[in-house]
């Protein structure tokens, strides 16, 4: 008899997917300023490092939150002994003003439709749990979070089905986008369930047009299916055009009573926009009443731990900080896109035209030597071995156009990617200007591509987070 | 805007269920205390909370500790440096001080008679969450586990819920001390052959809940044989292992595995948690330890689900790191609790109310069988509604536990202050005394002595004799209430 769960067994959880050897690669040798300075750069990771020194100066001037103490006096036993699924009120109340605050206060949440969870990841899963049985799907546009695949899958035998996006018209969903997956679900006898989405987008970085967000509501509701809208970016949102969430979009169409309004899910997180992605401070928003019970139930399996919840629940119901924090992180992120998207600009790489996220979704497919995907990972290899960035191939993302990649601004230094954009300049340099170019790169390949079937040989045995 | 009824096909079978067992009559005793809580000055009459088995007995020792240590928070001025790195950290292996921490405290509470290994240690949401997921990494759906009776009423849910998986209850009984017998788990196992489940494994909690007692040698090397034999796993919760409060000492599967024995590491877990032993259950520290390779490995992927903040991983990391610290509340705390656990135990005594023989635990396996009108469930159930509206004390029934004997009552003991313990022992005081002494006067003196010599060998006695000795009649309004007019 076997002697674990199939579950144990296979692969459904995406590690063994090629994503993970730059993961590798830079652990080996990871760039450091000082002690490492031709190691590889790490760009493939979604973190918020920015605005640390903010958080840092007010848990400065608040010691009591530090120390398990409200007004003074001590609440050390009442935390620890909360485990109330039900959630810390002063957390909840503090986290669904600081979602309204992100959306401009234009929408207003209630405390008691929210369930706190163990990360967004957590959210996701539990989700599915609520809404699908095993073998049933949910429609997700590409590119998609690679995350996506283990959290919405694995141990909820849910099933996913591509809504293929192009950069025709800038990776945008289109009507007969979402029909021809539900077609091709169909095909597959797959019930779908419903669409998920990620809006702001993961790996895009863009933020929906009012168009597709309608088209989606449209969509969900003629099929009668669920509509989750993951908007663990969403205070992330540094320039133009502005964020409509999908609550604004469903209150400017009037839709508060109509059945849509309880077939559409948030999914919010800490993770992205504070960085504290070591917290695990996940959420689920809905209106519906069952979906709110199950999965406040369900969050018994990863609830966030009360300690947090407390430090949380101090820090976001100081409105002074929340509005400073969310400003000033939003201007750094700018800041931050532009010198990422100027510096590939000047090495003669274009970026899909973003205005959130913590990362660009880069336009490569003029280096490939040819339109495949082998090209492309070809290409990502040079990019990691030879130029040392660990960038994340658009393949891992499900794209369904080789060339793009998805670099990642926030979680460096200034100078660490100004470095990194030197180094992409005298990449394309040398692939393009040098006449003997080719044949070098023929002899790099030869040589990359021994020494790589060592490291896929022992990639199995590797295991690592993935990371937005 | 609530949903229409023509709306539930679309949610998920698990949603529309009731696998989440929260529709049991076990939470209405929690309704009952939430709608009128005990408070000693505020509600001295109020519901009595002894259903939630915490452990807040030595909170003033880890606040004292917490004092002295501003390092080991993140928000401190003298932590504050560790906070960004330890806020971006979100690696499902955990803080490799998190895990040493914990290795070394799971040893320490085995009185340093067996050491873990910190990389076989893999986070989880809470004892829940890892119970949950060991579940899922070693069953499929429809397959089951044995589980010994009477036992926590939540594994229905964090072993069954999500995960399709069944349990085939062992029932124990009172006549050998609810000991784990080898003919038991074979008729079990033999029962679910035939309804062609396939068992893939045996899970205890040892210390157990709800009985309080520990496994010994002789039963562990029992288990391990049979799981052996069948080629199963063997999961042990032992949550409550420091919560060991006087000898014979806590013997863990760990502890049986360094033994010269025959075993199949691969089929061994442990689930563990800081819930009890530390009193710390709003921190979420639950820990899936296995000897099985890739039950860790895909286990710290499951892991995701339910990380440890680790801003708490940080805390638990430095305090647990402090052996002088752990030490001396391994030991102050087991004093505390044996301390409660005699005054309990001693108070029922005085109105001839046995308990299981226990030495572990937060709570007493309280022996009410000579109340019952019957020995059965629904009589066990209205002498349950009794103790909860009329003595106003929030009890666990033993048929939420599972277990096969009516008459059972999980009681807790650790998570009041001893005031709040007068007041629930006076209430039971008086309780007994008032169920006992509805009868005719001439009848009385003989009606005591029966009981008397009948409490010892009730634990042995049928169906007749309880009916004999409890009394027709309804009870009058509980003397608390009389007494206020």
């Amino acid at each position: 008899m076997k002697l674990l769960s199939r579950k144990a067994t296979c692969n459904s959880h995406g590690q063994d997917s090629s994503y993970f050897l730059g993961w590798q690669e830079y652990e080996k040798n990871p760039f450091h300023e000082v002690r490492n300075p031709a190691g590889i750069i790490q760009m493939g990771l979604a973190e918020n490092q920015l605005s640390f020194d903010i958080l840092e100066s007010w848990l400065a001037n608040n010691p009591d939150a530090a120390g398990f103490k409200r007004d003074g006096e001590s609440i050390f036993r009442e935390l620890a002994l909360f485990q109330d699924y039900n959630g810390l009120p002063s957390f909840k109340n503090a986290l669904v003003e600081f979602m309204a605050e992100i959306r401009g206060n234009k929408v207003r949440f209630d405390p008691n439709n929210l369930v706190l969870t163990a990360g967004a990841t957590s959210a996701n899963e539990t989700l599915m749990f609520c809404l699908a049985d095993p073998g049933e799907a949910f429609l997700l546009p590409t590119p998609y979070y690679p995350g996506f695949d283990r959290d919405l899958k694995w141990r909820t035998g849910v099933e996913i089905v591509p809504i293929h996006c192009s950069s025709s018209n800038g990776f945008q969903i289109t009507g007969s986008a979402l029909e021809e997956a539900y077609q091709q679900a169909q095909k597959r006898n797959l019930k779908v369930k419903g669409v998920l989405i990620t809006n702001p987008s993961n790996p895009l970085g863009t933020t929906m047009s009012r168009d597709e967000l309608n088209l989606l509501i449209s969509f969900v509701a003629a099929k009668d299916i669920h509509l989750i809208s993951d908007e663990i970016y969403s205070g992330t949102v540094f320039d133009s055009p502005s964020y409509i969430s999908i609550t604004e979009a469903l209150m400017d169409r009037n839709l508060e009573l109509t059945n849509v309004w309880d077939h559409v899910h948030i999914v919010y997180s800490l993770s992205k926009d504070l960085g504290l992605p070591g917290f695990r401070v996940g959420a689920i928003y809905s209106n519906n009443a069952t979906v709110v019970a199950a999965a406040t139930k369900m969050s018994s399996f990863g609830l966030v731990s009360s300690q947090t919840q407390y430090l949380l629940s101090v820090m976001l119901s100081d409105k002074k900080f929340t509005s400073n924090y969310i400003t000033e992180n939003q201007k750094r992120l700018k800041k931050r896109c532009d010198m990422l998207v100027s510096g590939l600009k000047n090495a003669g790489i274009g970026c899909l035209k973003s205005n959130a996220g913590l990362f660009c979704w880069v336009d490569m497919r003029h280096l490939l030597i040819s339109k495949t995907f082998e090209a492309e990972m070809e290409l990502w290899k040079k990019v990691l071995y030879e130029v040392g960035l660990n960038i994340s191939p658009g393949s891992s993302c499900h794209c369904t156009e080789p060339g793009w990649f998805r670099v990642c601004f926030a979680n460096m230094s200034e100078d660490t990617l100004n470095l990194s954009m030197q180094r992409i300049k005298s990449f394309v340099q040398s692939i393009t200007t040098d006449g003997d170019s080719r044949n070098r790169r023929q002899t790099v390949r030869n040589s990359r591509r021994r020494s790589l079937t060592k490291w896929v040989f022992r990639l199995s045995s590797y295991d690592h987070e993935p990371e937005r | 805007m609530g949903f229409t009824s023509s709306n539930q096909h679309l949610l998920s079978k698990i949603a529309t269920s009731l696998g989440h067992g929260e529709d049991s009559p076990y939470f209405d005793g929690w309704k009952a205390y939430d709608k009128d809580p005990f408070n000693l000055t505020q509600n001295p009459n109020g519901v009595i909370q002894m259903g939630l088995a915490e452990n807040p007995l030595c909170f003033d020792l880890i606040q004292e500790w917490i004092k002295k240590n501003p390092k080991a928070s993140i928000c401190t001025a003298e932590g504050v440096d560790e906070f960004k790195d330890i806020a971006i950290f979100q690696d499902y292996h955990g803080l490799p001080e998190f895990r040493n921490a914990v290795a070394k405290f799971m040893g320490r509470a085995r009185g340093g008679r067996v050491t873990f290994d910190p990389d076989r240690i893999v986070m989880s949401g809470g004892a829940t969450g890892a119970n949950e997921l060991i579940a899922f990494c070693l069953a499929d759906p429809g397959d089951a586990f044995l589980v010994p009776s009477p036992y926590y009423p939540a594994f229905d849910r964090d072993l069954r819920w999500r995960t399709g998986v069944q349990l085939v209850p062992v029932p124990c009984h009172s006549s050998n001390d609810f000991k784990i017998t080898k003919a038991a788990l074979e008729t079990a196992y033999e029962k679910a052959q035939e309804s062609n489940i396939k068992v893939k494994g045996l899970i205890i909690t040892n210390p157990s809940n709800p009985l309080g007692t520990i496994l010994d040698r002789e039963t562990l090397r029992t288990l391990v044989s049979f799981i052996n034999e069948k080629n199963i796993h063997l999961i042990c919760d032992e949550i409550y292992a420091a919560t060991v409060f006087t000898e014979p000492n806590f013997v863990s599967i760990a502890e049986i595995l360094s033994e010269d024995i025959a075993c199949n590491r691969d089929l061994i877990h442990i689930v563990y948690s800081l819930s009890k032993d530390m009193g710390l259950p709003g921190f979420r520290v639950g820990i899936v330890y296995s000897y099985n390779d890739e039950v860790v490995n895909c286990g710290r992927k499951m892991s995701s689900y339910g990380l440890v903040s680790t801003q708490t991983q940080h805390l638990i990391a430095s305090m647990l790191l402090d052996e002088e610290f752990t030490e001396s509340f391994i030991t102050e705390s087991a004093k505390r609790l044996a301390t409660r656990h005699g005054v309990f135990t001693r108070g029922l005594a005085k109105v001839n109310i046995d308990c299981l023989n226990s030495n572990a635990g937060l709570f007493c396996w309280m022996d009410l069988r000579r109340l019952l009108k019957e020995s059965t469930v629904e009589a066990e159930l209205a002498l349950w509604r009794l103790i909860i509206h009329e003595v106003k004390l929030n009890v666990s029934p033993g048929s939420s536990f599972h277990c096969s004997e009516p008459g059972w009552f999980r009681v807790c003991f650790a998570n009041m202050d001893e005031e709040t313990m007068e007041v629930a022992l006076q209430r039971i005081h008086t309780f007994v005394h008032q169920k006992e002494t509805v009868v005719p006067a001439k009848n009385k003196k003989l009606w005591r002595s029966n009981l008397r010599s009948l409490s010892f060998s009730s634990r042995r006695l049928g169906l007749d004799e309880v009916v004999l000795m409890s009394p027709h009649s309804p009870i009058p309004h509980s003397p608390l209430l009389r007494a206020k007019t």
